[in-house]
């Protein structure tokens, strides 16, 4: 099962002449993603690793069938329009790499998304990996990486900062518990799919029995996480860690943020509003594969 | 998040059609004079800088002639408040307020949309009204695709409780606030108060705008100095590495500093970590074993060598360090190996003494900790590489062991140096440097290792020599990917025929400025 891709999903690489667009198609080709085309206005009729370019995504799909989703790897000036491209041909997912996407421009894609039944992941992702079947942007960096550091399992892991999803993964894989599907949600302010529906996809996939989030101050995702634990719409266990702790708060400047969201945002509501519907909150990211097995066990009684 | 000053915002606020009042920003007090003068009445004068509360540490005062306005200028300016001085002020007439109201607008992570919020009652204290009084707030997602219609704007208003003209004044700014803040990618603006004046007028008499990081390349106009969020003004030695960023997209480099002197006495380490989570993490580690931090630097995102060196060189540039301290999440997806050629430059080029202790846990990390141990020997300092299963906390504990061996070295800032080049070495730019090979010295070479070593292979060998593959222009667009690989192979292996260039604008001055200060120490 997992969730969002598996080893069917036919998959687009947008900018996939690029530096980091070509290092990371073959990554994901080697580990078994299903790539069908790329896409690089200008550059048509070329190929990379095997897989036909195109200029426009309208072309690829016209050519190589319908494409499920796409990995976007252009400049971040560019990612508006890349994503509108896909949105507007039909790709139902984008995974969104780049980081320093302008926030309206995220607003942008969004809306579009919405109005078309579509969704994204990031941006400023490392892109997401179910495990055995397929990877989706540079999580793992190389398929042999991938392979050694992320098994098949049980475990969802949803995460907001990159390094920490691999690290994360690798220490649960170490303590010999595999993983459903591993998202790194994307590091900015706004992001398409956040912990709160990422949650909501693991609650509805068969294979993940439980969850493993990472957590930061700012925004309002882990909040809205125990929102829906307590609506009843996630109910499998939760482990979570919050990262930010000794994050000095910067000299205050703006009210209208604190009008909105009062104290929602900072460390301590996150972990309180957490620990009040009964997820697993640890004081180190150690402590998170002990407990994911502790969970694991109990969940198998 | 890149914050202008109010006379800024107002600037803007007043270009999109809001009504601001008469004035303008004085630098001396013989300016506050005679902006004084222009204005002909009693007037407001308000310290420029980014905090709250400016009223309540004398930042906010009244005049009632142009000679006293001078008098208050002379105080406030050069005025020390929280991490700023005093340099500039607003001076602007003093309305006859009769109602002050609040405005604003931010980004609703949840909604993904931008949030109109407005509030009948404005002013200091805003936010505990908002607690107290929530029936005073009304809020409203904007499409981001349409915009703010105004008939919107009016049911905001008239939600707050407001009706006939004044609802139309105030949904007026409203409309125009979205469409100033929209226009210049404002992550948050408000305007507190929005007051009415005694002659029924609406007038903004207070604004701050947010602009985002990443549109800041949008406004060149804006004159916004580091995109990056930071709450006093950057120092000289970050505007540095900011400029250093900006000419190179690959990968991100972000570098603040944690305190504004580093004495010898306090425990200060360099600090270079690689993703926020794993830094901050690392940050823990090195925090708890009772390291002050210089720095705060975050090379990640697939950075090229060349930025993690000037990074370093960057970081290397403070004084009295006891250590360098490097570490990231440990399962990092990006080739490690760059960032360890980018510290081995730097690291050499430094001769640096004080010890160093570099995580470079992940993909290709047993390369990247080879490149370490082979290539750091020469200096005198103690250089150790670790994996994704050595923890933060235990590269803590050896920084914290590899210090007590010396307890009395700290780090010394060096003159900024390069090799003297024969201009008569082959030579060719790339994307942010250039890379200097001098065939005379290649004569002597044996292994002709540097064109097997240059995994772009731009290199290729022509009378035993190592020349260009391709043209001079494909390789300054970035064919040469600036791995730094050649130039640490022929330094270690063969004749140091080869020397990569990678300047660092601004870094020469400002290191012996450093010098000269510690000097006099």
């Amino acid at each position: 099962m997992a969730i969002l891709v598996n080893q069917e999903s036919r998959v687009l690489v947008q900018g996939i002449t690029g530096r980091e667009g070509m290092v990371r198609t073959r990554l994901m080709k080697d580990y078994g993603t299903r790539i069908i085309a790329g896409v690089t206005p200008g550059r048509g009729g070329q190929e990379v690793y095997g897989i036909p370019v195109f200029d426009s995504v309208e072309e690829a799909w016209e050519k190589t069938g319908p494409l499920d989703i796409s990995v976007i790897f252009v400049p971040a000036t560019l990612v508006k329009n890349a994503a509108l491209e896909a949105l507007e041909a039909g790709v139902k997912l984008l995974v969104v790499i780049p980081d320093r996407v302008p926030i309206y421009d995220v607003l942008e894609i969004n809306h579009f998304a919405r109005q078309r039944g579509a969704f994204f992941v990031g941006p400023n992702t490392l892109g997401l990996v179910s495990p055995g079947k397929a990877v989706l942007g540079m999580i793992g960096g190389r398929a042999e990486r991938a392979r050694e550091w992320f098994r098949p399992g049980e475990v969802g892991v949803s995460s907001r900062s990159g390094g920490m999803t691999s690290a994360i993964s690798y220490y649960l894989t170490e303590a010999g518990l595999g993983q459903s599907t591993i998202i790194h949600v994307g590091g900015d302010a706004v992001v398409g799919l956040s912990h709160p529906e990422i949650v909501e996809l693991f609650e509805k996939d068969e294979q993940t029995k439980i969850v493993v989030m990472f957590g930061e101050i700012g925004t309002t995702q882990e909040e809205r996480v125990a929102d829906l634990i307590e609506e009843s719409r996630f109910t499998k266990p939760l482990v979570a860690y919050i990262g930010g702790k000794a994050a000095k708060s910067g000299t205050r400047f703006s009210h209208a943020g604190a009008i909105v969201e009062g104290r929602r945002g900072s460390y301590e509501s996150k972990v309180e509003r957490l620990k009040e519907v009964g997820v697993h909150v640890v004081p180190a990211i150690s402590d998170i594969p002990k407990k994911a097995l502790e969970l694991m066990e109990k969940s198998k009684e | 998040m890149a914050r202008l000053y109010e006379y800024q915002s107002k600037k803007l606020l007043k270009e999109g059609g809001i009504r601001i009042p008469k004035g303008g920003v004085a630098s001396t007090p013989e300016e506050a004079l005679m902006i004084s003068q222009e204005i002909g009445q009693p007037v407001i004068l308000k310290i420029q800088v980014w905090i709250t509360g400016r009223a309540g540490v004398g930042g906010i005062q009244f005049a009632e002639t142009p000679q006293e306005a001078e008098k208050i200028a002379r105080q406030m300016l050069g005025m020390k408040v929280k991490n700023f001085t005093v340099e500039k002020i607003l001076v602007e007439e003093k309305l006859k307020i009769k109602t002050e109201y609040f405005a604003g607008l931010v980004i609703d992570d949840a909604k993904k949309s931008p949030l109109l919020i407005f509030s009948s009652v404005g002013g200091t204290g805003i936010e505990e009204i908002a607690k107290s009084h929530p029936e005073k707030i009304s809020q409203a997602s904007v499409d981001v695709l349409n915009g703010l219609k105004e008939y919107q704007a009016r049911n905001l208003i008239r939600k707050a409780g407001f009706s006939g003209r004044l609802l139309v004044q105030l949904a007026d700014v409203l409309t125009r606030l979205y469409r100033v803040a929209q226009s210049y990618d404002a992550r948050s603006a408000e305007i507190n108060p929005l007051v009415l004046t005694e002659d029924n007028l609406v007038y903004a008499a207070d604004c701050h705008l947010v602009i985002d990081d990443y549109a800041v390349f949008r406004h060149p106009a804006l004159g916004i100095e580091i995109a990056r969020e930071f709450d006093r003004p950057p120092t000289d030695l970050e505007k540095i590495a900011y400029r250093a960023e900006e000419g190179d997209y690959r990968g991100t480099f972000y570098f603040f500093q944690m305190t504004e002197q580093i004495t010898k006495q306090e425990n200060y380490i360099g600090f270079h970590g690689a993703g926020g989570g794993g830094s901050m993490m690392s940050m823990d580690a090195v925090l708890d074993k009772g390291f002050k931090l210089a720095n705060y630097c975050d090379t990640s995102g697939n950075p090229s060598a060349s930025k993690v060196y000037r990074a370093a060189k960057i970081i290397l540039s403070q004084p009295h360090l006891l250590g360098y301290f490097a570490s990231g999440s440990g399962v990092a997806s990006q080739e490690q190996f760059h960032s360890a050629r980018g510290m081995v430059k730097a690291f050499n080029e430094e001769k640096m003494e004080i010890p160093g202790v570099i995580r470079l846990g992940g993909n290709y990390e047993e390369k990247a900790i080879e490149i370490l141990q082979s290539y750091l020997k020469d200096i005198p300092a103690k250089v150790e590489g670790y994996g994704r299963d050595d923890s933060p906390e235990f590269c803590a504990q050896r920084l914290e062991e590899l210090i007590k061996e010396n307890k009395s070295l700290t780090h010394k800032v060096r003159p900024l140096a390069e090799p003297s080049l024969d201009p008569q070495s082959c030579s060719f730019e790339t994307i942010t440097g250039k890379i200097f090979i001098d065939h005379q010295k290649c004569l002597g070479c044996k292994s002709k290792g540097c064109v097997e070593a240059c995994s772009a292979q731009i290199l290729k060998l022509e009378e035993e020599k190592p020349v260009l593959a391709f043209s001079q222009e494909e390789t300054k667009k970035g064919k040469c990917t600036e791995c730094l690989a050649c130039e640490i192979f022929c330094t270690f292996h063969e004749q140091k025929a080869i020397f990569i260039q990678l300047p660092i604008p601004g870094l020469k001055e400002y290191r012996d400025r450093t010098i000269e200060n510690s000097e006099a120490e």
